[in-house]
C-alpha cells in the first residue's frame, strides 16, 4: 500500500528517487500530458457553466483522481515513489528544506523569475516547459511576492470546522468547507498557495512546477481530515444538479469514475499521520 | 522575498504611469475623430511598454474558441495576443497567467498579467501541447 509522507520528513534518498521519477516522466512526454489536461480543465471550467476539475464540488474528487493517475506514472518509474505532501502551513518559508537545491530548488531571480538551482532549473537541460502560456521555456517562481503569507494553521482549522461539504450555487461564490478550501471565498487556503509560489505556479499550466503535487496531495489530506472532523457530512450534491457533477455522475476526463469512488482514500494509499475520526461513526 | 522585484515594478509603474497620460491624450484625440461610436468599455493603452486592447464582448461569438457559456466576455489583447480572461460569479475577473488571484475588472487583469508576463509574449490562445 502506498504510503503518502510529509514532505520534510523524507530521506535524501526518498527525495533524489522523487525527483529522478519526475525527471524521467518529464523526458518521455508523460508529465507535459498532465499538464495539458489540467491546463484544459482550468480554462474550461466556469461558474455559469460545465465545471468539473474546480470551482465546483468535484474539486477535491477530481484532483484525487488526477493525483492517483500521475503517483500510477510515477511508480511504473520507480515502485517505492509515493507523493509526498506540503504542509505549507507549517512548512512557511522560502528557507524550508523543500525549496533546498537537493530537493524541488528556490525561488527565482528578479529579472525574470528563473529559478537557477536544483534539478529543475532550465541550465540543468532537463525541466523544459513545453505546455504554457507565454513564450519562456524555464520554470519560474517568485515565493512569497504575490502574496506575503501562507495560511495559518488556525486559517486552515477554522475552514476543517465548517460542517457542510459545499452549497448551491455549486461555484466560486458558494458557502461551505469545498469552496473555502479552493479558496474562492473565507481567508482563502489553497489559491493563496498557488499565488505565494508564483511563476507558472499561478497559471493555468500550474503542474509545470513540481510542487503542484506536493500543494494537492496536501490539499487532499485536509479533504481526508475534515472527513474524519465531519463524519455525518457527506459529498455533495446527491444527484440532480446541471452542469455539476453529482456524487454518482461520471467524471470527465476518465468517465468511468464517480465522487463516490474517490471519497475513501485509503482505498488508493494511507497518510503517514492517518486523520483520527472525531466519532466512531462510520462515514 | 523579492522586494526588490516589487520596488522596481513600482518604479516602472510610476514610469508607464506618465507615458500613459500622453498615450491616453492621443486616444482621447482619436476617439473625438473616428472612434468615436466604440462601445463604451474599450481600452487602449501603454502599460509598462505593452499595449493593452480591450474590447467589450457581444451578445453573440467572441472568436468561436473555448465552449465556457460566456458569450459576452471582453476580448483582452496584450500586444496584439489574445489573454484568455474569465468571470467569476462575484463580478471579478482572473486570466490564465493570473489564474488563482482574482482582479475587480478586466483593465486591472490585463495590467497584471502584463506584469507577469515581464515582456514575454503570450503563447496563441490554445495552449500549446495540444488538445491531448
Amino acid at each position: 500500500m502506498t504510503v503518502r509522507k510529509n514532505q520534510a520528513a523524507l530521506s535524501a534518498e526518498e527525495k533524489r528517487a522523487f525527483t529522478s521519477a519526475l525527471l524521467e516522466l518529464k523526458r518521455t512526454g508523460t508529465y507535459d500530458r498532465f499538464v495539458t489536461t489540467h491546463n484544459g480543465f482550468i480554462m474550461a471550467d466556469t461558474d455559469s457553466g460545465d465545471r468539473v476539475g474546480h470551482r465546483s464540488p468535484s474539486f477535491l474528487p477530481w484532483h484525487r483522481r488526477f493525483l492517483l493517475e500521475f503517483e500510477a506514472e510515477l511508480q511504473k518509474v520507480d515502485p517505492k515513489v509515493s507523493l509526498p505532501y506540503w504542509d505549507w502551513s507549517a512548512d512557511r518559508t522560502t528557507r524550508s528544506s523543500l525549496w533546498a537545491a537537493d530537493f524541488l530548488g528556490g525561488t527565482g531571480r528578479a529579472r525574470d523569475g528563473q529559478v537557477l538551482d536544483g534539478p529543475f532549473a532550465s541550465a540543468n537541460g532537463k525541466w523544459a516547459i513545453n505546455v504554457r502560456v507565454d513564450g519562456r521555456a524555464y520554470l519560474r517562481r517568485a515565493l512569497g511576492a504575490g502574496v506575503a503569507e501562507l495560511p495559518t494553521k488556525a486559517e486552515v482549522d477554522a475552514v476543517l470546522n465548517m460542517p457542510v461539504y459545499d452549497m448551491a450555487p455549486w461555484n466560486s461564490s458558494s458557502n461551505g468547507f469545498r469552496n473555502h478550501l479552493e479558496g474562492w471565498r473565507g481567508a482563502n487556503l489553497h489559491n493563496r498557495v498557488h499565488v505565494w509560489v508564483g511563476g507558472q505556479m499561478g497559471t493555468g499550466v500550474s503542474p509545470n512546477d513540481p510542487v503542484f503535487w506536493m500543494h494537492h496531495a496536501f490539499v487532499d489530506k485536509l479533504w481526508a481530515e475534515w472527513q474524519a472532523r465531519n463524519p455525518k457530512s457527506a459529498y455533495l450534491p446527491a444527484a440532480g444538479t446541471t452542469n455539476v457533477v453529482d456524487l454518482h455522475d461520471t467524471m470527465r476526463p476518465w468517465n468511468d469514475v464517480t465522487p463516490a469512488d474517490m471519497l475513501d482514500h485509503r482505498k488508493f494509499y494511507t497518510f503517514d499521520t492517518e486523520p483520527v475520526p472525531a466519532a466512531a461513526s462510520q462515514r | 522575498m523579492n522586494m526588490i522585484t516589487r520596488r522596481q515594478a513600482l518604479g516602472t509603474t510610476a514610469g508607464a504611469l506618465t507615458v500613459l497620460g500622453i498615450a491616453g491624450a492621443t486616444a482621447h484625440a482619436a476617439a473625438t475623430d473616428s472612434r468615436a461610436s466604440l462601445p463604451t468599455g474599450t481600452v487602449d493603452e501603454v502599460y509598462q511598454g505593452r499595449r493593452i486592447q480591450i474590447t467589450p464582448g457581444g451578445g453573440g461569438h467572441h472568436g468561436g474558441h473555448h465552449g465556457g457559456g460566456h458569450d459576452g466576455l471582453p476580448t483582452v489583447r496584450i500586444d496584439g495576443s489574445e489573454l484568455h480572461v474569465m468571470r467569476n460569479a462575484d463580478g471579478t475577473w482572473i486570466s490564465v497567467v493570473n489564474h488563482y488571484e482574482t482582479f475587480a475588472d478586466p483593465t486591472s487583469l490585463a495590467r497584471a498579467a502584463v506584469r507577469e508576463l515581464q515582456g514575454a509574449v503570450l503563447a496563441p490562445f490554445a495552449p500549446m501541447g495540444g488538445t491531448a
